[in-house]
Formats: C-alpha cells, sequence, structure tokens
C-alpha cells in the first residue's frame, strides 16, 4: 500500500546557520500510530513544522496522500491536522466560534453536528460559549485539538501532546488517539516519554541531534531497549566481584560500593532471584537494591555509539 | 479559491472589531468632533471662505482621510501582526490558504472598517456644519481605493514588523504629518510657491485634493492626476505586496 506520508531526503537549516534536520527519509502507513522520541532540541517540532507547512524546507520532497506538500499544498493541507506543541490560542474568542474559524480556514463548508461531536468527545461542549482565555490550561489543550480535528482530518500531528497534562486528560487523550485510529486517522505524535510511546504506538522513530537514528516497529524496540540494572548497595566496598559469581553480567561501581547486575526485562528469567540467592550463599551483603529500567537518555546514548 | 478560508478570515477580523465596536468608533468620532470644534466652530468662524467653501466644510474631507488613512494602517498591520506575536499564525500558515486569500480575507476585513470608519465621521461632520456632496458616486470611489491602498500598506507593515512599536510608528511619524501637510486645513495654493512644490512630492496631497474635488467640485490638483495617484499607489501596495510573497512569505522560517 502506498504510504500516507512519504519523506524524502528531507533537511532544515535555519537562517541561524543550525541544521535542526538532517537529510530525513520516513514513510508512515495508512492508519497507523508513529512515534517520534528524542529529547530536548532534537528536531521533532521542526520535522512537523516542515510537513504541516509552518517551516520551509531547505531540501527534499514530502507527500501527503499522494499531494506534494508544495505544489499541490491546498490539498494536501486539507488532509493535516495540527496540535502544536505550544498552547497559541485567540485568548477573547469563544470556544465554538474558533472551531468553526479552524473549519472555514481549511476549506470546508459548515457542519454543525461535526462539531458538535468533536466538542462532546472532548468534553468542551458544556464550555463552547465560553471565552477561551477563562479556561484551565488542560481545557485550552484541548481547544486546539478541537480545531485540529474539526475539518476532519487523515493525518493527525500531536506535538508532545501531554506535556504537561495531568494523569486524567492524558488517558483521554490516549483514548481519543486510538478512538481516531479506529476511523482511519493517521497520527504521529511526539513526546519525551518511552511509556507513552509504549502505550500508544505501532512504531516508534528515534531522532536526535536532527538525525532520525531508528526506526522500528514498536515491539521490536522494546525488546532491544528493555534493559534493566539492579544496583545493591553494600555496606562495605568490594575489591573485586566475589568469585563464584561467573554467569552473572555484574559490576562494581562507586569505587566498589556498589554491584550493578544488568539483566533483560523482557527475558523469561531475570535472573534475580538466583543472584540473591547466590550472594547469600557467598555470605556478601547488601543495605540497600533497586532496579531501573534504561532511561530514553541511556537509550540515546547508546544508539548513538552503536552508531558511531 | 478557498472561499471558505476567506471568509473565516473576514469573519474572525470583523469579530474582533465588534467586540470593541464602541472604542473603534468613539475615538476616530471623539477625534473628528474636537477638530470641528476647534478648527470648524472656534477658529472656522473667523476664516475667510476658501474656494467659495466655508472652512469647517473645507476641512471635511481631509479629517475624513485624516482618520481613514491612520486606521486602516493601524488596523490592517494589527490584524496580521496580532496571530505572529500570540503564535496562533500556525494555523494560518499549515491551512490551504493561498497569500491572495489571506490577503483578501485581511485586508478585505480592515477596508470594511475603514469605510465604515470614514462613513460615521462623515455623518459625524454633518453634525457641524451643512455641506452638499457633488459627486457621491466618486466620493465612494475614493473612499473605497483610499481604504483599500492604505489597508494593503498596514498589512505590508504587519508583516514585515518585528515589534509593536513599528506598528505605531508609522502611522504617527509617517501618515499623520504628510495628511497634516497635505492640505486638510488648508488648499496648498494658500502656501508659498516653493511649499507648494515640495507639498507636490507629498502623496496624500493627491489623495485629500481628489477627495474634496468628489465633495465640493473645487481640487488643488487636477481630479485626473488625483485618481491617478491613488491607482498609482494602490499598485504600488500590491505589488509590494506580490513581491513579499513571491519571495518568500516573511511569516515562515
Ligand atoms: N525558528 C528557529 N530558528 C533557529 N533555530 C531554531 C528555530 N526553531 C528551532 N530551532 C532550533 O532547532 C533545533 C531543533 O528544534 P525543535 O524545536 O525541532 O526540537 P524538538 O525536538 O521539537 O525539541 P523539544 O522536545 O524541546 O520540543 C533546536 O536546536 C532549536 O533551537
Ligand atoms: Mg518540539
Amino acid at each position: 500500500m502506498l504510504p500516507i506520508l512519504s519523506i524524502r531526503d528531507v533537511s532544515k537549516t535555519y537562517a541561524s546557520g543550525l541544521q535542526a534536520l538532517k537529510p530525513t527519509n520516513l514513510d508512515i502507513a495508512k492508519g497507523e500510530i508513529f512515534a517520534l522520541l528524542g529529547p530536548n532540541g532534537a528536531g521533532k517540532t521542526t520535522l512537523i513544522s516542515i510537513i504541516c507547512g509552518i517551516v520551509n524546507p531547505s531540501s527534499g520532497a514530502i507527500t501527503a496522500d499522494g499531494h506534494d506538500i508544495i505544489r499541490d499544498y491546498k490539498a494536501a493541507r486539507r488532509k493535516i491536522g495540527l496540535v502544536p506543541q505550544e498552547l497559541h490560542t485567540d485568548a477573547f474568542e469563544r470556544v465554538i466560534n474558533t472551531v468553526q474559524f479552524s473549519r472555514g480556514l481549511f476549506g470546508f463548508p459548515p457542519n454543525e453536528a461535526h462539531l458538535e461531536k468533536v466538542l462532546r468527545d472532548l468534553s468542551l461542549w458544556e464550555k463552547r460559549n465560553d471565552t477561551i482565555m477563562t479556561l484551565s490550561g488542560g481545557m485550552k489543550r484541548r481547544v486546539m485539538i478541537a480545531k485540529a480535528l474539526s475539518h476532519e482530518p487523515k493525518i493527525l500531528f500531536l506535538d508532545e501532546p501531554t506535556a504537561g497534562v495531568d494523569v486524567e486528560l492524558r488517558q483521554d487523550m490516549w483514548a481519543m488517539v486510538r478512538k481516531l485510529r479506529d476511523n482511519g486517522v493517521t497520527i504521529i505524535l511526539t513526546t519525551h516519554y518511552i511509556e507513552e510511546a509504549e502505550e500508544m504506538a505501532d512504531r516508534v522513530g528515534v531522532i536526535n541531534k536532527g538525525e532520525l537514528i531508528l526506526v522500528e516497529d514498536k515491539t521490536a524496540l522494546m525488546r532491544k531497549l528493555g534493559k534493566k540494572q539492579l544496583t545493591l548497595e553494600l555496606p562495605a566496598p568490594l575489591a573485586a566481584i566475589p568469585e563464584g559469581l561467573g554467569g552473572y553480567a555484574l559490576e562494581l561501581a562507586s569505587g566498589g560500593a556498589k554491584l550493578v547486575y544488568s539483566f533483560d526485562a523482557n527475558a523469561e528469567q531475570s535472573g534475580i532471584s538466583g543472584l540473591l540467592r547466590r550472594l547469600d550463599e557467598l555470605g556478601v551483603e547488601f543495605k540497600d537494591l533497586h532496579t531501573e529500567q534504561s532511561s530514553l537518555e541511556d537509550i540515546f546514548v547508546e544508539l548513538v555509539r552503536a552508531r558511531a | 479559491m478557498n472561499w471558505y478560508g476567506v471568509q473565516a478570515i473576514y469573519r474572525f477580523e470583523m469579530a474582533r472589531w465588534f467586540r470593541t465596536i464602541g472604542q473603534s468608533l468613539f475615538s476616530p468620532v471623539l477625534s473628528t468632533s474636537l477638530y470641528f470644534i476647534v478648527f470648524g466652530a472656534a477658529i472656522g468662524s473667523r476664516m475667510v471662505a476658501i474656494d467659495g467653501i466655508s472652512y469647517g466644510a473645507f476641512i471635511v474631507p481631509g479629517l475624513i482621510m485624516l482618520s481613514i488613512l491612520t486606521e486602516s494602517v493601524s488596523n490592517a498591520s494589527f490584524g496580521i501582526y496580532m496571530p505572529k506575536w500570540a503564535g496562533t499564525i500556525y494555523e494560518l500558515l499549515s491551512a490551504p490558504v493561498s497569500p491572495i486569500e489571506s490577503v483578501l480575507g485581511y485586508v478585505g476585513a480592515a477596508s470594511t472598517k475603514s469605510i465604515i470608519i470614514g462613513l460615521v465621521i462623515l455623518a459625524t461632520a454633518r453634525l457641524f456644519v451643512p455641506f452638499e456632496i457633488e459627486h457621491p458616486l466618486w466620493m465612494l470611489t475614493f473612499l473605497v481605493l483610499t481604504c483599500v491602498s492604505f489597508c494593503l500598506f498596514g498589512f505590508i507593515l504587519g508583516v514585515l514588523a518585528d515589534g509593536f512599536e513599528k506598528l505605531q510608528i508609522v502611522p504617527m511619524l509617517i501618515i499623520t504629518p504628510l495628511t497634516f501637510l497635505g492640505g486638510t486645513f488648508y488648499s496648498i495654493n494658500m502656501l508659498p510657491e516653493l511649499w507648494q512644490k515640495i507639498a507636490l512630492f507629498n502623496p496624500v496631497v493627491y489623495l485629500i485634493s481628489g477627495f474634496r474635488w468628489a465633495f465640493y467640485g473645487v481640487a488643488d490638483v487636477n481630479v485626473g492626476v488625483s485618481i491617478a495617484a491613488t491607482l498609482g499607489f494602490l499598485g504600488l501596495c500590491l505589488g509590494a505586496v506580490y513581491w513579499i510573497f513571491a519571495t518568500g512569505y516573511r511569516l515562515k522560517n
């Protein structure tokens, strides 16, 4: 099947001379949820802004549902909805008016029934006559989503939809994204949270310093990234890893005060209980322990190192 | 053509204006009334008629121009500068709206407002001084052309401006002085010869002169020249708008 979004050699160098995006290639399949992960300044917003027509690309070509986003921008943009990262709203407008405005702006005739549905789905219907200024931050974000959905887009971009959003709204948003997908909408979202990608996405792209370093099926990625560490705090530093622990991937840290065990979180057996039993047998004491999953940061470092 | 888009922008801009309609109309009406009280009634009663027109009536066209020029520039520039400043411009940039459609929406709305203001001032003036309009259709033509031209000018200013000060500086430091010196309160024929020549470099002279001709059939410069100058300015602004969009839309990175 033809990809609904096809990105070919797209790069961006801002007027400042900063190359925010290196030549990037990416295809998005119709109906998938794609999560773009990356640290601050990685170029996520830049890529999305180029696709949506807010930033001019320095090179490359993009088609959305078969329409070139520059030559055939009107057809392409009618298919696209964008919820930007920053909360930009017309403070003095009423909710219903701003949504009607968005629909009109995208060239669609009025459709009150559709707008009512969108507002109801986002729990904004009761607030439709309120001035946007008087809404809370989370409500404003919903308004921005309503605006993006007002023209029934086929491709929806959500740039950090859950940044600064409470748990309840986050759950709502995830539910909404799934529902949209069930209705055939393709969704591209950015996030800093790996759990979010894990929860939502079919595929994940990792972007770092303007470079799309990895695109993978979520399940495959989770397997790859699922490294965990168990750290044991020792009462007295050890000079070396005790003999008889040869079978375990152990390291000493903090000058011997910590014993670190790395294991695969996806494996059937973590090996933790075996290790702890073995330590007991060997008389190695510890005063505290904790496990941690490799953070997104670690993953980037690893990915970048692996490519170097 | 994305007519729904044009309509959405137009409505949005008009709604913004109507939210503060009192203020929007009150300030031009108040300042015009003050001019009439000072120049029309107080000083004007001691002035001789110019070209056979009482001084109070003489200043009407110039005063309307004074208001609509400044209102057009500030209104249109504000309309496009605001979303740039507030960040809501992202929606316009990501919408299937061509530059021409944006201009139609924004400049169309700003021109409508200016025309309404012009007509309201005209009605206000009529309360202070009696006058007849000799060529009402020409009067409307000049009014519309001037409003559209200066709204275009304001739109350009708003696209290019990178700060609120710049939006205020142009009407205050350029438009107002040019209008004052452009024959709002006097006929340029009353100036010493050298100054008459210099005055002809002031584009506003042609606007006011043509507008006054539509009212009273008398003009400082030939009406044909006024019309040509007005159309010339309109063409210049259209060209500038075209150039801005053709050479890469200053609204985008
Ligand atoms: N208008 C601009 N002019 C110059 N540089 C810019 C501009 N916008 C973004 N940048 C730079 O481009 C780089 C990528 O920014 P971008 O906003 O795309 O990152 P991001 O991945 O969205 O980050 P975040 O997670 O913080 O939102 C950054 O170094 C940023 O400073
Ligand atoms: Mg971003």
